[in-house]
């Protein structure tokens, strides 16, 4: 009899709840069967493309794929479900571009040291956090080791370098040489002196009120023309700069944000204890207003690394740009779909999960302040 | 006795900041200094002079959709309008398609229904995460591989959706439309004194006036009339599938529907979530307090909350409108034939003239998001709580 009961009453609260949610009035419940009927449609169509029909195998009789026509179920786009056997073959150039095989493993120790670089920033309760964000310091110069070559390593030309390595070299290192910069940006365009004041407005202005794409090809075509004969950087580097400089512009809008929030008697008892300018924002300041304005710097930063996308338009291979080579290939002519739906899976993993992580910390704030 | 004043100078304020300004001041002359030499040199080098003669150029290269006539004898200079044409024109059009669809999400974000707005919201992180460049390639890949001609999608027996773009009616304009068109903004002037009239008079006595379908009536009947007045001046020329293509008409390019498609639905999740923010943040006692006095629910919603909501909702909105057309400098990619896209790249590319050219398509860029931020700055004024210091 008990039983029962609560049986009863755990039945009322799943009819209680649909009722309430997609039942509530009949406007609702026409909303709700249109609803599903679109997705139903939508979905069924999208899961038998990528799952159910879709065409797994990569080899064929004990060979790789190579071509579309061993792709037994897809002849005509759209018609049968994806054939991701483009995606498994052209794996390494996703990852890595055209960097040589037999030193791919310098790349994914990086890709693996990555993560542990990031944690000591992002999360400020981690235990033995002191040394993580040593590691942090010391993680570029790795990188760059690694990546590049030096000593004991033969030099990968960065013109080698592609697919998510280069996509994550331009948003990560993009973002590490803009903080500073941006700092800096921020502090100046609150400056009390007027000359360095209108440096910094003038600079963060232009770069957020022209193209990231018209700053990329000045980086391109201007920057050989500015340097001397001997001093010639190589693609990547210019789009480097070009990155660097449009993301410190947005993320110095983002710190100034948090300057602001900070009230003024901070700055006033700061002073009355005889820090200095710059003691007074490094100790007092800025570790407040970086914390405030950390969920709007990563919004930039997700921004930023969606932007890199558009490094390919100046031919650089990044993700796009590898996928849109990869289509070239007449071999492969076709595979657009799967092409682009794999690419967007990849950026929508980083740029969810930075958004993920920016929304925990807005709310970590809210409870730490209230 | 050097010393004390020496220290007299270091801890003063001005002194600092006067001593400071001037040494940034000389190392940007230092650096602008060697940069323009440097330039200067470069230039002669590689035999590239300066100047802006090559505006009067022959461009030399044809443009696939133009706003103005056209050819590829005309001057690079105009071979730069047809491009900022194009690139005003899909960012007017980006901007519109985006607010209408990103109100439309954010209402619906809000909506009752646990389904619908649920769906809303996996559009909005599924589209908002995907960078726009990816999704304007793979919109315009679709609508590449629309079928061909022969087998035309029709829509409502009147458009035509083929691989090569969308065919629709295009309208011949005959004489007197433009006495429709004129009849049409007076009778938005007249609507807008009505309003105001009634309005007063409603203060005065309390009485509400119909206004609405006064004006709407007004607003659609007047050019309706005029139009059969002056002999229905304006016709339209349908396509007519004859061999291997449409006859009459016009065509929409795919190139300018997925730049469309691209940037409208990336930006309208973003506005999406301003629209949904600033209707949560209205408080609740102001819905209840409306409830309260009778207003229906309708009436809330456009006399209480949206007014309201606007003001948290246009600043964030001004600046999606500025991404917007940044972002439609991603033209390039698919052909679009914008500014970045004929002028900075092909224009480019023929004179070699890259400070140039880059300098003025910056500046373009630069004054059209001025220009947007100023009218949205203006548009936002009058929107804010009034007297309210």
């Amino acid at each position: 009899m008990n039983l029962n009961n609560s049986n009863l009453m755990m039945h009322n609260k799943y009819y209680n709840w649909i009722q309430k949610n997609l039942f509530s009035s009949w406007i609702n419940s026409i909303f709700t069967i249109i609803a599903l009927v679109f997705l139903y449609k939508v979905g069924s169509f999208f899961l038998n493309w990528t799952i159910f029909e879709a065409d797994f195998r990569y080899n064929f009789q004990g060979e790789l794929i190579t071509d579309r026509i061993l792709c037994s179920k897809n002849i005509v786009p759209g018609e049968y479900g994806a054939c991701w056997a483009i995606i498994f073959v052209r794996w390494d150039q996703f990852m890595y571009g055209f960097y040589p095989t037999e030193e791919i493993w310098r790349v994914n120790l990086t890709f693996a040291l990555l993560p542990l670089a990031i944690i000591g920033i992002l999360f400020d309760k981690l235990p033995y956090r002191k040394y993580f964000i040593y590691f942090t310091f010391f993680f570029p110069f790795f990188a760059y080791y690694m990546l590049y070559g030096g000593p004991g390593f033969s030099v990968i030309d960065t013109n080698k370098w592609g697919g998510l390595l280069v996509t994550l070299f331009l948003g990560v290192t993009g973002i590490a040489l803009a903080f500073p910069l941006s700092i800096v940006l921020a502090l100046g365009r609150r400056s009390k002196m007027p000359i360095i004041k209108s440096i910094c407005i003038l600079f963060i202005e232009f770069i957020r009120g022209v193209p990231l794409i018209t700053l990329l090809f000045t980086a391109n075509v201007m920057l050989p023309l500015f340097l001397p004969e001997g001093v010639n950087p190589d693609n990547l580097l210019r789009a480097l700069v070009a990155v660097t400089l449009f993301q410190s512009a947005y993320m110095a809008e983002a710190i100034r944000g948090g300057l602001q929030a900070i009230p003024r008697g901070q700055v006033e008892a700061a002073q009355s204890l005889g820090l200095s300018y710059w003691q007074t924002n490094r100790k007092i300041i800025l570790p407040q207003a970086l914390k405030i304005a950390i969920p709007p710097i990563v919004n930039t930063c997700i921004g930023l690394f969606k932007d890199t996308s558009l490094v390919l338009i100046i031919g650089l291979f990044d993700l796009l740009g590898i996928g849109r080579a990869a289509l070239a290939d007449m071999t492969w002519t076709k595979l657009y779909y799967e092409v682009y739906v794999f690419i967007s899976l990849v950026f929508f993993i980083f740029c969810f999960g930075m958004s993920r992580y920016s929304l925990y910390l807005e709310k970590k704030l809210k409870t730490d302040n209230s | 006795m050097s010393n004390k004043i020496f220290r007299k100078y270091l801890f003063d304020e001005k002194a600092r900041s006067l001593f400071f300004q001037t040494l940034v001041i000389g190392i940007f002359a230092v650096i602008i200094y060697l940069v323009t030499k440097q330039t200067a040199y470069n230039l002669e080098k590689r035999g590239i002079g300066t100047g802006f003669e090559f505006l009067n150029i022959a461009a030399g290269y044809d443009i696939s959709i133009s706003l103005i006539p056209y050819t590829s004898d005309d001057t690079h200079l105009r071979a730069y309008f047809v491009g900022l044409l194009n690139t005003l024109l899909i960012s007017i059009c980006g901007c519109f398609l985006a607010t209408i669809l990103g109100f439309l999400v954010g209402i619906i974000r809000l909506s009752s229904n646990w389904l619908f707005r649920n769906i809303a919201y996996v559009y909005v992180e599924f589209t908002r995460n995907v960078p726009v460049l990816l999704q304007i390639i793979l919109y315009y890949t679709i609508l590449l591989y629309l079928p061909k001609i022969k087998n035309a999608v029709v829509l409502f027996d009147t458009f035509y959706l083929t691989n090569r773009g969308l065919f629709s009616p295009s309208p011949i304009i005959k004489e007197g439309f433009s006495i429709v068109l004129l009849s049409f903004f007076a009778s938005i002037f007249v609507a807008y004194f009505i309003k105001k009239f009634f309005k007063k008079k409603q203060e005065l006595t309390g009485k509400q006036y119909p206004i609405f379908y006064i004006n709407s009536a007004l607003i659609i009947f007047t050019p309706i009339i005029f139009y059969f007045l002056m002999g229905m001046p304006l016709e339209f020329n349908h396509p007519v599938l004859k061999g291997f293509n449409f006859k009459g008409g016009m065509v929409i390019r795919p190139e300018f529907i997925g730049m469309l498609l691209g940037l409208s639905i990336y930006t309208a999740a973003f506005i999406s979530e301003t629209v949904r923010s600033g209707i949560v943040s209205v408080s609740k006692g102001q819905k209840e307090a409306s409830q309260a006095l009778g207003l229906k629910s309708n009436l809330i919603m456009r006399l209480i909350i949206i007014p309201q909501a606007l003001r948290v909702i246009i600043p964030p909105l001004t600046s999606q409108y500025l991404n917007l057309t940044k972002n439609s400098s991603l033209g390039i990619a698919i052909g679009y034939a914008d500014l970045v896209h004929g002028f900075g790249g092909i224009s480019l590319n023929q004179t070699g003239k890259a400070i140039e050219i880059m300098f003025m398509v910056m500046t373009t860029y630069l004054t059209i998001s001025l220009l947007i931020s100023f009218f949205m700055n203006l548009y936002n004024k009058s929107v804010q709580f009034k007297g309210n210091a």
